[in-house]
């Protein structure tokens, strides 16, 4: 069997005005195919207004066994979070 | 990491409800079971249109046609979507395409039955993506990540297919003498296999403890298979058509409804390849990618030449 189609992942914008966000994948032999599939396999019900396909081999991703290590450095900063400071209850608005 | 320590975390994972992802470490049988099954569901989808394919030429008006069409595309999807779930787990598109072609890999049960009459698109509608859905939704909370969210996705669509059987039924049911026959004749080729969907009873299904375990699945063949006798009989009697069972009948103790014993000999016969369409469904999925042979490689060709000239 001859199929060296390759894998595209595929992100759509459900709506102008947000981020495009991943759907899924699916193999296609170029890149205006792959748009043309996506539309067929994700967006049947009018679900993106916006498509992004993106080779799969391209992806490159952080290792989650290194998770712990790699978050870390934003573990012990809760003072980044608002709820961190306490305020006077007389203070209203803020 | 050492093994067990790996392992320490994915059982924690799983009993936090924390989904696995494809680059997680997971025992081999879990990623086996999964691609197993997902893959089994993939060709589900796909030998899952050519019985209902069979009736849209000849759907009974140009907007039952549109539906029908709507419908088994549907069904193309969620097969790609399953397909690619299952590819995360590092097995290839063309290896389950060519598990499915020579006849290793399994499909339902339910699709190897004919489609004799329109009325049978209905019941397939109503009773085959019923017990489908009743499959599926707990499916939509499996524990790994890919597999639940293609079962999210599937499932939004689901209920359209169910509902647009239904109201076929119902047409017919609420038409001439013979429209109702036609009704009542498809619920009594189609209710029996479709209690069969949901496997062997649970003392006979090997896999079912495990799967639970891991949080695949959520609930028993036997579990799924009464929710569904239970849903079935009040849909029936709106229906105005009998369910063909003399043994259905309410228990007031179990707070369900009790039913008859399923043909398991027909059940392994027909999953052993020897139901009615065994081989009409492998043969025309065969034909289907022979066919399609050369306009893979078309579309490969002309990527090829595409990416030389942006080269040149
Ligand atoms: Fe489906
Ligand atoms: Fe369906």
């Amino acid at each position: 069997m001859i199929n060296n189609e390759p894998l595209w992942e595929v992100f759509i914008r459900s709506k102008q005005g947000l981020d495009h966000k991943h759907v899924g994948s699916l193999h296609a032999a170029d890149a205006q195919m792959a748009i043309e599939n996506a539309r067929d396999v994700y967006t049947r019900r009018m679900e993106g207004v916006s498509i992004w396909v993106v080779e799969s081999k391209y992806i490159h991703a952080s290792n989650p066994d290194e998770a712990a290590s790699l978050y870390d450095p934003a573990n012990d900063k809760i003072y980044r979070h608002p709820t961190f400071y306490n305020l006077p209850d007389e203070l209203k608005y803020m | 990491m050492a093994i067990e320590e790996l392992q320490e975390i994915f059982d924690d994972k799983i009993k936090q409800e924390i989904k696995i992802e494809p680059k997680d470490w997971m025992p081999d049988d879990y990623r086996k079971t999964l691609i197993r099954q997902i893959s089994q569901h993939a060709h589900s989808e796909i030998v899952g249109m050519l019985p209902e394919a069979n009736w849209i030429t000849r759907a009974p008006t140009l907007k039952r046609k549109a539906i029908l069409i709507a419908k088994v595309q549907d069904e193309a999807g969620h097969g790609l979507y399953l397909y690619a779930a299952a590819e995360t787990l590092g097995i290839s598109r063309e290896g389950m395409v060519d598990q499915l072609l020579c006849g290793r890999a399994k499909y339902s049960s339910i699709f190897n039955y004919p489609t004799l009459n329109w009325a049978d698109i209905g019941a397939i509608g109503w009773l085959v993506d019923g017990a489908a859905i009743m499959n599926q939704v707990p499916l939509c909370r499996a524990s790994f990540g890919p597999y639940s969210r293609a079962m999210i996705r599937i499932c939004k669509e689901e209920s359209f297919h169910q509902r647009q059987g239904y109201e076929i039924l119902l047409t017919l049911s609420r038409g001439s003498k013979e429209q109702k026959a036609m009704a009542q004749d498809a619920l009594n080729r189609w209710w029996w296999p479709s209690l069969m969907m949901f496997g062997p009873n649970d003392d006979a299904s090997p896999h079912t403890v495990q799967s639970m375990k891991w949080k695949i699945k959520r609930f028993t063949n036997d579990e799924l298979r009464q929710k569904f006798v239970d849903v079935c009989k009040e849909q029936a009697d709106i229906l105005g058509i009998t369910i063909p069972d003399p043994d259905l009948k309410w228990n007031k103790e179990r707070n369900h409804y009790d039913f008859g014993e399923i043909n398991w000999e027909e059940f392994r016969n027909v999953i052993k390849g020897n139901g009615p369409c065994n081989k009409e469904r492998l043969s025309a999925r065969v034909s289907a990618h022979e066919n399609g042979e050369w306009v893979r490689e078309a579309a490969l060709a002309h990527a090829k030449k595409r990416r030389k000239e942006v080269i040149a």
